[in-house]
């Protein structure tokens, strides 16, 4: 435990049931960004998952959102320490992405318009754990919130939910994307409280 | 609470409250004395946890005011939200001779690097203008001759942080010039009436996008929003303008 801070009551306990460590709860949705927010027309926009071989797999839009998708309802984790709880998103799962994807590797960069990346290992997307998501409440995704389309991986801090994805890249190694290059968890675990270097 | 020698490794320690200044009715600067403290760049921040007896405890970011020279104090300065946990506390009941638990300095992209030759624009919502504060002031400690403009948005002239300390930098400096903007009411004798920032604020006074400044943007969530997209139809290159938000949507 650490040193107690004289006079420090603590208000929001009894409001945050089951947080993760260092975490508070917050019911409006922060934009957390590292530069202006790019507006994509959906007639221009792509994903494309390329494996270690080179081969590229791409959908546009019109392939994209006819692919079977699914209502997510799932706590979503800040490593700036807010949580929100049972946000509901729709999207198309990994596994359905990655159906007829031939990969050995065992890592991901993801990338986004703009230049942002984010590293994610490969077991941490299947078997229903992440999806592209293109809404959120029912709506349309905000560009704000990295709309038309971003990588929703609820069970890691959600940087690593890349906003405005465009591609997965399959790696052998683990590299760092934009924050972990920066000092931030190559993982990113919230339970295990991994927001920087060496937690 | 010694940090350890592991490379990168970012521990908590305790640091001690070594004075209070009040800057505005609800801001207040913590000037905190970190034994080893590692320094850190302009822009940077620091995460900062409080404890309750019974060890609940609670974290939050917060960016650095102050300047590195090499050794001295660490300043953050808070804005008190009023629904907030922690900000309350650290504006209205830390004194001088607490100690508060942190560890940092945390974020490597929101930095201003002064071997960047590029002149700079800083922009300012509110309390935004405290990590663009640690670069106004490393730029006066080193002379930088980067030339720095800024424009801080605030809702009246008494919630402006740090305007004393700004007015004589600007008098001092030829190459620093900080334009205000009032949104909800201005200064007797300004000649303009209060309004948000828009497309003639920051053309007049930011710099042109030819300039290729390095542009940092901070505030709530919808002043940088607009901010940000007034730069990039400006012409200003995405790739230049880096941002730090607060604040939901």
């Amino acid at each position: 435990m650490g040193i107690i801070s004289r006079g420090f009551g603590g208000r929001r306990r009894d409001s945050a049931p089951d947080l993760p460590p260092g975490q508070y709860l917050t019911h409006d949705f922060p934009v957390l960004s590292a530069g202006p927010t790019p507006r994509i027309p959906l007639d221009r926009w792509s994903f494309t998952i390329t494996t270690e071989a080179g081969q590229k797999h791409t959908w546009d839009w019109a392939r994209f959102t006819a692919l079977p998708s699914e209502e997510i309802t799932r706590d979503i984790h800040c490593v700036t320490k807010w949580s929100k709880l049972g946000t509901t998103w729709k999207g198309v799962s990994l596994d359905t992405l990655f159906a007829d994807v031939e990969t050995a590797a065992d890592y991901v960069m993801a990338h986004s318009k703009g230049g942002y990346t984010t590293n994610v290992p490969l077991e941490d997307l299947l078997d229903g754990q992440a999806w592209i998501a293109y809404e959120f409440d029912g709506e349309p995704l905000d560009p704000e919130h990295g709309g038309p389309a971003r990588l929703l991986i609820p069970h890691l801090y959600f940087w690593k939910s890349a906003k405005w994805v465009n591609g997965l890249e399959m790696m052998h190694e683990d590299e760092p994307g934009f924050w972990e290059a920066a000092g931030y968890h190559m993982y990113g675990d919230p339970w295990h409280e991994q927001r920087y270097q060496g937690d | 609470m010694a940090r350890t020698a592991l490379p990168g490794r970012l521990t908590w320690q305790a640091a001690t409250v070594t004075a209070v200044r009040q800057e505005t009715p609800s801001a207040r600067t913590l000037v905190l004395d970190v034994p080893g403290w590692p320094g850190h760049l302009p822009g940077q921040h620091l995460d900062l946890r409080l404890t309750a007896e019974d060890g609940y405890s609670a974290q939050r970011s917060y960016s650095i005011a102050s300047d590195w020279p090499g050794d001295g104090p660490v300043e953050i300065t808070i804005q008190r939200l009023e629904d907030g946990e922690v900000s309350p506390y650290l504006t209205d009941v830390v004194e001088t001779g607490d100690k508060i638990e942190l560890r940092g300095p945390i974020g490597g992209w929101f930095v201003w690097r002064p071997a960047q030759p590029a002149p700079v624009l800083l922009v300012a919502g509110g309390s935004g203008v405290v990590p663009l504060m640690s670069m106004i002031r490393e730029r006066g400690r080193l002379r930088a001759r980067q030339p720095f403009r800024v424009i801080y948005s605030v809702r009246t002239p008494e919630d402006a942080c740090f305007a004393d300390e700004l007015k004589r930098r600007v008098r001092d400096d030829a190459g620093l010039d900080v334009h205000f903007v009032y949104t909800r009411s201005a200064p007797d004798g300004w000649p303009a009436p209060p309004k948000r920032i828009d497309v003639a604020t920051i053309n007049s006074h930011g710099w042109p996008p030819d300039f290729a400044p390095d542009v940092f943007v901070c505030g709530p969530t919808s002043f940088v929003e607009t901010v940000a997209d007034i730069l990039v139809a400006l012409g200003h290159d995405p790739k230049k303008i880096r941002t730090e938000r607060f604040g939901g949507k």
